[in-house]
């Protein structure tokens, strides 16, 4: 929910509130621990090592990108498809370090580490918190995602390096299913529907014509319709 | 070469990350800059479904992958957790894999 900007007049949070925020931003993390394991274990089955696995979440610290880097490489594609696939994913950080950068403004070393905890859940906390408490809630909510994400995927890359073949245990299909399971709640109308069901249709036709990774860059042509459609 | 794109990606994420918060506001303010950012996500995971579960080498190919991404549909339909779903889509995998 989008908050009026902030005014004096707002009454200061309670501690109530304050209290709020900081266990919604635990629970966050707990739950994208979730997300950290299956990223471990789809790092490991992609051919990654644990290390580079692990360096990922360490460095890159953006999910849907991590995903999609460790996707496209282990099934084939280039370095140069699965930097570009991360990257295009990675644009919408820019967009919320916008919003962000009035909401919560950062300057010096601090900018620095902000800008790497500026991910959709940080953000989402930072706009829904109650007034005053914008800060508070980037702050928590990115510092409990970054320890509970980087200690989920050393568990998870360590668990499935351990496991043995990926193909057995089904940890192939279950990275399918995880790229579905960021996709759908961001299916929130028939426009992003459509846009999500031109995109698979458009991998799917450019696979046999194209070396593995392009056909998920060659899918963002999906996007151009609605763009030009709003056009004014 | 794992490393390189490790490393790229990580560079550019961070960069993507620190434009936004460096760049005055108005430069990212365009309608159509900002649907694109919001839309692209949407294109590319769905590019990434498909493929991670349909594509073979320079093939499509139906196999235990999209029983169980249908599986992994399913529990989301249910409003089952993430873990949740991408153990089902594994498990199920595996099982038809074993028989």
């Amino acid at each position: 929910m989008r908050r009026p900007a902030l005014t004096a007049a707002l009454p200061p949070p309670t501690a109530q509130q304050r209290r709020g925020v900081l266990r919604d931003a635990l629970g966050i993390g707990v739950a994208v621990g979730a997300y950290g394991l299956s990223f471990g274990a789809a790092g490991i089955t992609a051919g990654l090592s644990t290390l580079q696995t692990c360096a990922l979440s360490l460095l890159l610290f953006t999910g849907a990108s991590q995903f999609a880097l460790v996707g496209v490489l282990g099934a084939g594609g280039s370095a140069v498809a699965a930097v570009a696939s991360a990257l295009l994913l990675g644009t919408r950080n820019t967009l919320y370090a916008v919003r962000l950068s009035s909401l919560v403004p950062q300057a010096g070393p601090r900018r620095l580490v902000a800008a790497q905890l500026t991910i959709d859940e940080s953000t989402a906390m930072a706009i829904a918190a109650p007034p005053g408490l914008a800060a508070t809630g980037f702050w928590s909510t990115g510092a409990s995602i970054y320890v509970l994400w980087n200690l989920a995927t050393l568990l998870g890359a360590v668990g499935a390096a351990r496991l043995g073949d990926p193909g057995v245990l089904g940890l192939d299909a279950a990275v399918p299913a995880a790229f579905l399971a960021l996709l759908w709640p961001q299916l929130r109308d028939r426009g992003l529907v459509a846009v999500a069901v031109a995109g698979g249709l458009i991998a799917l036709v450019a696979v046999p014509f194209v070396p593995a990774g392009v056909p998920v860059l060659l899918a963002g042509l999906a996007v151009v319709p609605l763009l030009v459609g709003r056009r004014r | 070469m794992i490393w390189a794109a490790v490393l790229a990606a990580s560079a550019g994420g961070f960069a993507l990350k620190l434009a936004g918060w460096s760049v005055p506001a108005r430069w990212l303010a365009g309608e159509r800059l900002q649907r694109a950012a919001l839309l692209l996500p949407v294109a590319l995971l769905a590019a990434l479904v498909a493929v991670q579960a349909f594509a073979g080498d320079r093939a499509l190919v139906l196999d235990a992958r999209a029983a169980g991404l249908a599986v992994g549909a399913l529990l989301l339909v249910l409003r089952a957790p993430f873990l949740l779903v991408v153990v089902g889509a594994a498990v199920t995998a595996a099982v038809l894999r074993a028989v």
